[in-house]
């Protein structure tokens, strides 16, 4: 493929491409946005017909945890806006910095993220043979966490495809690839990482606090 | 030379202050703290219409701001509604089929 310098030979100019990949990601985040409405419109089915059964379960969420999550991924979205501030601003050295503080704080909402797990195996609250839910509504309790697994697990996966698609990013950036005057990839890598984000602002409020106040 | 020129007014160089990323983090940690203490509150059916007004709050900054909505030409926008509209037709017709059934799920 003929290419001069980060301009591959089909388009016009940088700016054309970039432009070009920006609607390819975009396009691809809305498939990414039917994936996880399905998740969500199974939820709100089952939290429909069970009220009570997904409230109390909703109950045994460490909300406190749930929480520093919350801060730690919108903080990690700031540290990733200001590293394509940086790549913009042709800034290698804190485009660096600041793409390493986004893993940072990713891989710190994935530790708590066990740390919730682990609590849920010794509390027998994975769905499976082992799962133990007091009262005549357990089985519906066990739809609540088989949802919650299913949706906090796929959220987790993207962070870590996440996590790995920054070190990629990571690798050029020390290189100087994108603090020449093209920095595409790392707004697309942006974009995905502040989608993700987007998606736990609502996992969130639906299985941690809307059933808080009983 | 260039045959067609698809979004003259949007070259997509357009540099967001650290200024305004840092004042959509701070209304973003106000939201979600705000959020929790709502839901503390017994509001009866209004806690989950007030959780999710947040929540779509919250992710319209971050769109708008954090991955440039505001700024980027409106082909991207276009795609950003589309996909908001799919998801509601989605959620919007499957809910009222089962809502609407009264026996077993």
């Amino acid at each position: 493929m003929e290419r001069s310098g980060a301009l591959f030979g089909h388009f016009r100019d940088l700016d054309q491409q970039k432009q070009t990949a920006s609607l390819g990601m975009w396009v691809f985040l809305m498939t990414e946005v039917m994936f996880f409405g399905g998740l969500f419109l199974a939820y709100t089915i089952y939290r429909w017909k069970y009220h009570d059964a997904f409230g109390a379960a909703s109950r045994e969420l460490d909300v406190s945890l749930g929480a520093i999550n919350t801060g730690v991924l919108i903080l990690s979205s700031f540290t990733m806006a200001l590293g394509v501030w940086a790549s913009e601003m042709r800034k290698r050295k804190l485009l660096c910095i600041f793409l390493i503080a986004t893993m940072v704080l990713g891989g710190v909402f994935l530790t708590v993220k066990g740390f919730e797990y682990a609590q849920k195996f010794e509390h027998h609250l994975v769905p499976g043979p082992n799962f133990v839910f007091p009262g005549p509504e357990s089985q519906h309790a066990e739809i609540f966490f088989a949802l919650y697994f299913l949706m906090t697990g796929m959220h987790a996966v993207h962070m870590i495809i996440g996590e790995g698609l920054l070190l990629v990013l990571l690798i050029y950036a020390w290189k100087g690839s994108f603090t020449g005057g093209y920095n595409a990839p790392i707004e697309n890598g942006g974009l995905y990482w502040h989608f993700v984000d987007i998606v736990w602002i609502f996992l969130f409020p639906l299985l941690y606090l809307i059933d808080l106040h009983h | 030379m260039a045959p067609m020129e698809s979004s003259t007014e949007h070259k997509s160089d357009h540099v967001v202050p650290i200024k305004t990323y840092a004042v959509i983090c701070a209304s973003l940690l106000v939201l979600t703290f705000l959020t929790y203490r709502i839901a503390l509150v017994n509001l009866g059916p209004l806690n989950v219409v007030v959780a999710i007004v947040i929540a779509c709050v919250k992710a319209t900054l971050v769109v708008l701001f954090f991955m440039h909505a505001a700024y980027a030409p409106r082909r991207t926008r276009l795609v950003i509604m589309a996909g908001i509209f799919w998801m509601l037709l989605l959620l919007g017709l499957t809910l009222a089929d089962y809502l609407t059934r009264i026996p077993v799920l």
